[in-house]
């Protein structure tokens, strides 16, 4: 697993950062390397960042109840470049939500109280599954 | 009744006999008939310096404690409807959630705005969209709190004139505006100009109300949101009364007197899950806000050292697994609050791990704050917690190790607090220190050293059905849109060019206060984001440096 690089994002308006920086810690502890590009990024930066550091995966963190319009936006400028890289989803999710989003694209779904050991499983699964397919 | 007129019990007893006292039956559930306030005739009191054991006298024997319930969704119809209720149900003040474009100064029709409008607040673009918000609430007798910072100088101003417009002159209006700038950039990040340009605004916000607004509170300073972002405890009260410091330096360099602004100053603590730490917390917060308030800046009028907080219970402490059982945490934290002497409360509602409450989880919530103040008979007696070597204890070392916290910060800025605050910010010191507590916490979480009921232990049950959660549509932000588009249409385009221009022209000189010019444009229905991205021009944009 090691050397996996992972961008992880905060997309739209919503400033809470506890969860982005937490996640990226555990993610960094275990041996994925970690990209943080900060607040307040569109689909498209965070897209286009993803494309230039030749990201493994992309962690979205939300909390502001956008994530219906912006995780699917961040998915489509993803395949928009050509590239296939999947977005991983954090934060208050509710479960009505979650059908919707695999449908748009999501690659997975972590929702409020997932373990750290949890969190880099889920995380191993979305790499695993897209070095497969 | 006591032999010694001069002693603290004396004082105490004549200051509490010239306080009104609410009807209420002062005994024990038994009948044992209960004092207001105990403890030995020379010790300390409530109502007396340095407050360790609350602001006044009498505490909740003349008045409970303001249920302040914070609401905010979708369009400000939806929420004054939401407000209605509120105060039907027996609310006592009003806190209005504003939505991320608000509190970014956006416009609901910004590219940035997408996905966003209403959702976590309700959505206010013009002085249109506050006449709704608090249609047929009578602001002199309600009083209102508003949760806003980086353009609280424009969104205060657009409630000044929807107030005017409905009659009630700005002298009548009472309420807090949080305008708590310096905890954005430390923690909230909902930032948009650099710090010395927003220090300015709240600058002009204090003077403003202090020489027009006797009732209202100028900032709430506030430490929720620093412990939210994961602070300790000591970090929450240490961060948020250097800030308050901060306040304090910026309004006195700017020529005010310490007592004609000081009183207006009010904080808004966390409620946390450990219920003895947050009591020390409330307790220390306090003393240690009388005693720089008397001895560093020079304070002589009693409520300028009287530390009064707002409270509200976790967010942070709620779990999306067992939903239901959050009604216990909130009921725990709350308990903390009024034992600490909160001035008022709000308590979360149990489904907020996942989305915004419904209304029947925000009635429970409600119902929590009424369990406590009239069933459990809490709020007979002040401070009652005092007096146990446990709580003074842990009051005593809460307020020492804060004190080396202001210490760091002096001496970062050379000796001003207000130097240091900014200084720790701009090289974040702050965000730093609160990102490490907050992944410390989970790693004791993870390695099972703390157990979170449904999280990591106790998980029987999470499986069960979810509860019922309030959905928002797009269709607000469609509503919203078309609202906004109307007012566009509807205002005098002349008239907000004139005003956006001269703000432009006020905001290059630092020594001109921008409130009554906003007052003006927000008359001419210019919008938050037009107001905002024209003192942008002149201040710039804060951006902050991405770390983990």
């Amino acid at each position: 697993m090691s050397g996996e690089r992972i961008l992880v994002a905060k997309v739209g308006l919503d400033g809470h950062d506890r969860g982005v920086k937490v996640v990226a810690r555990i993610l960094r502890d275990a041996g994925y390397e970690v990209i943080y590009t900060g607040l307040f990024q569109t689909p498209e930066t965070v897209a286009a960042a993803a494309v230039d550091e030749d990201a493994d995966a992309i962690g979205l963190s939300m909390l502001s109840g956008a994530h219906m319009t912006l995780a699917p936006l961040v998915v489509e400028a993803v395949r928009a470049r050509g590239a296939d890289i999947p977005v991983i989803l954090g934060g208050t999710v509710p479960d009505h939500d979650l059908e919707e989003l695999r449908e748009k694209g999501v690659a997975a779904v972590l929702t409020p109280g997932t373990t750290a050991e949890d969190i880099i499983k889920e995380v191993q699964q979305v790499l695993d599954g897209s070095q497969v397919g | 009744m006591s032999a010694d007129t001069n002693s603290p019990r004396s004082q105490w007893e004549a200051a509490f006999n010239a306080s009104p006292t609410r009807d209420a039956e002062y005994t024990t559930l038994s009948g044992i008939p209960l004092d207001p306030v105990y403890g030995p005739e020379d010790g300390d009191f409530p109502g007396q310096y340095p407050y360790t054991r609350g602001p006044y006298a009498s505490m909740y024997r003349s008045r409970l404690w303001t249920m302040r319930m914070f609401a905010g969704f979708g369009t400000a119809e939806d929420t004054n409807w939401r407000f209605k209720e509120i105060i039907k149900a027996g609310g006592t003040g009003l806190s209005t959630a504003f939505d991320m474009p608000t509190l970014l100064g956006l416009d609901s029709d910004d590219p940035m705005s997408l996905g966003e409008v209403g959702r976590c607040g309700v959505a206010v673009d013009s002085l249109s969209d506050m006449e709704d918000l608090y249609a047929g609430i009578d602001l002199g007798e309600v009083t209102t709190s508003m949760t806003i910072n980086s353009p609280a100088a424009v969104i205060f101003s657009m409630f000044i004139a929807q107030a005017e417009k409905a009659g009630v002159p700005r002298a009548r209006l009472g309420g807090t505006l949080q305008n708590d700038i310096l905890k954005e950039y430390q923690a909230q990040k909902e930032f948009v100009f650099p710090p010395r340009q927003s220090m300015r605004l709240v600058r002009d916000t204090i003077d403003f109300t202090a020489s027009e607004m006797p009732r209202w509170h100028s900032v709430s300073i506030s430490g929720y949101h620093i412990r939210e972002a994961g602070s300790t405890a000591v970090e929450e009260l240490a961060f948020t009364l250097a800030n308050g410091f901060a306040y304090v330096e910026l309004a006195l360099a700017a020529g005010l007197d310490v007592d004609a602004f000081a009183p207006r100053l009010s904080f808004f603590f966390n409620a946390h899950i450990d219920f003895f730490e947050e009591i020390a917390k409330y307790r220390a917060a306090r003393r240690i806000w009388a005693r720089w308030m008397k001895e560093r800046y020079g304070a002589t009028d009693p409520r300028s050292m009287q530390c009064r907080f707002h409270t509200q219970t976790a967010g942070v402490s709620l779990t999306a697994q067992q939903p239901e059982v959050n009604i216990a945490r909130t009921a725990i934290e709350a308990l903390a609050g009024v034992l600490g002497g909160t001035q008022s409360l709000h308590t979360n509602s149990m489904d907020e791990a996942l989305a915004l409450p419904t209304e029947k989880a925000a009635r429970i919530a409600l119902r929590t704050q009424q369990v406590i103040a009239h069933e459990t008979n809490v709020a007979h007696v002040a401070d009652p917690l005092g007096g146990s070597y446990y709580v003074e204890s842990l009051t005593d070392e809460v307020e020492r190790q804060a004190e080396e916290i202001f210490a760091h910060l002096e001496s970062l800025g050379n000796g001003s607090l207000l130097e240091g605050v900014i200084t720790g910010i701009e090289e974040n010191w702050f965000q730093g220190r609160i990102s490490d507590s907050a992944y410390d916490l989970e790693r004791r979480l993870n390695a099972g050293q703390r157990i979170t009921v449904g999280v990591n232990g106790f998980q029987d049950g999470n499986e069960e059905d979810q509860i019922q959660l309030l959905r928002i549509t797009n269709e607000d932000e469609q509503r919203q849109r078309k609202r906004l588009d109307s007012v566009r249409s509807d205002r005098s385009q002349e008239a907000v060019d004139a005003a956006l221009a001269k703000l432009r022209t006020e905001a290059e000189d630092p020594e001109i206060n921008l409130m009554p010019t906003l007052i003006e444009a927000s008359r001419a229905y210019a919008t938050v984001g037009e107001m905002m991205s024209t003192m942008a021009g002149v201040f710039g944009r804060h951006v902050e440096v991405p770390s983990i």
